[in-house]
């Protein structure tokens, strides 16, 4: 029953990688994740960009995508994955899996870069319609938008492990698709500056209105929108330590 | 050494004292059943030796490791099959079986697991959609993907049809005769005198008797000395 070197687990490596890209596959099959992370943004990127309010200033299209883009993050890292990990759950997956040679690191690891991918393919997708319907983004704001990306899905990703710690399956899907049309209305997809007055300042400490203007500083302006980066460090890092206390591996 | 031991093991839950001072042990090579009612503390042994829980006191021990928070090394020498499957609903048995497959070193091969299952009957057919019998079947095979030298199946063949419960019983009764430690947790009397060497018998968290088959039964049958030592036996 052992090999000749007497290794019985495959390397830790390749245990988180054949995860991830299990789960990559099983996410991009899902058809609800598709409609959430990628249909109903590019819905949205040409809903905005034929219609002629809010007022957006002169290049509509560039205010649009980084919108449509945090929007994506959103779905991707919050939406799919607090549903996907609640159900995962309840039918026992997470509690199976913790016991095979991956372990509960390795599901952590192999979840993290499932979400790092199919995010990449989405966002990726999405850059390619922007620019089709004349998106021009700020070369320099790149690589302060790709830090935003990173941080903002490491932040949501915080509070989908939140939002799925505890409750039962079906409360999560439905509180994690009420709080992505409330993050979609809160700073994502349009600026926190079109919002009412009373709004703007909740919206702007709300991780929905850091990621959303922290992209949209970064590609328009080719800002580094430091401030943006300091609320979605502070919700990741509280929603991730509330997390790693009240998550349940099994109900 | 044994292969599974636990000695003194008491958990609680609250104010529910789900394992009260637990005493047995599993051999290699050999199947031991654990029978008990509702709440005897059989899933929460289990739970114990797979480290899914963490004793409140008392030893549980798995190839002479603590369970809890055991290596990858440790966990790729055990099976298991859980009561409620563990399967990713949107995968395909052959699918999900080549993935777990890869976590190992040197697996059992995945089509030979499905045809002597029967998983190829429904092979394109998505965890989420298989009838509970189906589902029980492909559990027992990530159970079996890792040739295990301890396997630990929790009602293996609740809802299976009786030709599949015999297939089950000789792949249980091989995997012993090949050298695991093989604990099975049932409420079936009929499975734990066809397949069993050594029975276990517990109740409100304790163990009222252990030991091989006959002579846990003597003249008697399993059934009633079950019944006797439950507290029903003057029904």
């Amino acid at each position: 029953m052992t090999t000749a070197t007497g290794q019985r687990a495959a390397a830790r490596g390749i245990r988180i990688r054949r995860q991830a890209s299990f789960e990559a596959r099983t996410m991009l099959r899902n058809g609800e994740q598709l409609l959430v992370a990628f249909i109903l943004p590019a819905m949205a990127m040409i809903g905005l960009k034929f219609a002629s309010v809010p007022d957006l200033g002169a290049r509509r299209i560039d205010v649009i995508v980084p919108g449509v883009l945090a929007l994506a993050v959103v779905s991707t890292a919050f939406t799919s994955q607090a549903i996907a990990t609640a159900f995962d759950r309840r039918n026992g997956v997470l509690r199976l899996l913790g016991t095979t040679p991956l372990g509960r690191d390795g599901l952590l690891g192999g979840k993290t870069m499932a979400t790092g991918f199919v995010l990449a393919f989405h966002l990726l997708a999405l850059s390619i319609l922007g620019m089709a319907l004349g998106w021009r983004p700020e070369v320099a704001g790149l690589l302060p938008a790709l830090i935003t990306i990173v941080l903002g899905a490491g932040c949501f990703v915080a509070l989908a492990m939140l939002v799925a710690g505890r409750l039962r399956a079906e409360a999560v899907l439905a509180v994690a698709n009420l709080l992505w049309v409330i993050f979609l209305g809160l700073g994502l997809l349009l600026p926190t500056s079109t919002l009412p007055s009373a709004a703007v300042g909740v919206a702007r400490l709300l991780p929905s209105g850091a990621l959303g203007d922290g992209l949209r500083d970064a590609f328009v302006e080719g800002a580094w929108p430091v401030t943006s980066w300091l609320v979605l460090a502070i919700w990741g890092g509280i929603s991730a330590m509330l997390a790693t206390r009240i998550f349940r591996w099994s109900d | 050494m044994s292969a599974v031991e636990v000695r003194d093991l008491v958990k609680s839950f609250g104010a529910t004292r789900a394992l009260d001072g637990a005493n047995w042990c599993a051999e290699a090579g050999r199947v031991t059943a654990v029978l008990g009612p509702n709440g005897a503390g059989k899933s929460t042994t289990i739970e114990c030796l797979q480290g899914l829980q963490r004793p409140d006191s008392g030893l549980a021990q798995v190839l002479g490791e603590d369970p809890w928070g055991a290596s990858a090394e440790h966990r790729a020498r055990v099976g298991l099959m859980l009561q409620d499957g563990g399967l990713p609903s949107m995968s395909t048995p052959p699918a999900l079986l080549a993935h777990l497959a890869s976590m190992y070193a040197d697996p059992a091969d995945p089509s030979a697991l499905s045809a002597r299952l029967g998983i190829d009957d429904f092979a394109r057919t998505i965890v989420r959609r298989l009838s509970g019998g189906q589902r029980q079947r492909v559990a027992l095979a990530t159970a079996l993907i890792g040739r295990p030298d301890v396997l630990f199946l929790d009602e293996p063949t609740a809802g299976m049809d009786p030709h599949t419960r015999l297939d089950v019983w000789e792949i249980v009764r091989e995997q012993a005769a090949g050298g695991a430690a093989v604990v099975l947790a049932t409420h079936s009397f009929e499975e734990a005198d066809r397949v069993a060497d050594d029975i276990v018998i517990m109740d409100r968290g304790r163990v009222r008797t252990s030991g091989p088959r006959a002579e846990v039964a003597g003249a008697k049958s399993l059934e009633d000395v079950y019944f006797s030592l439950t507290g029903r036996g003057e029904r």
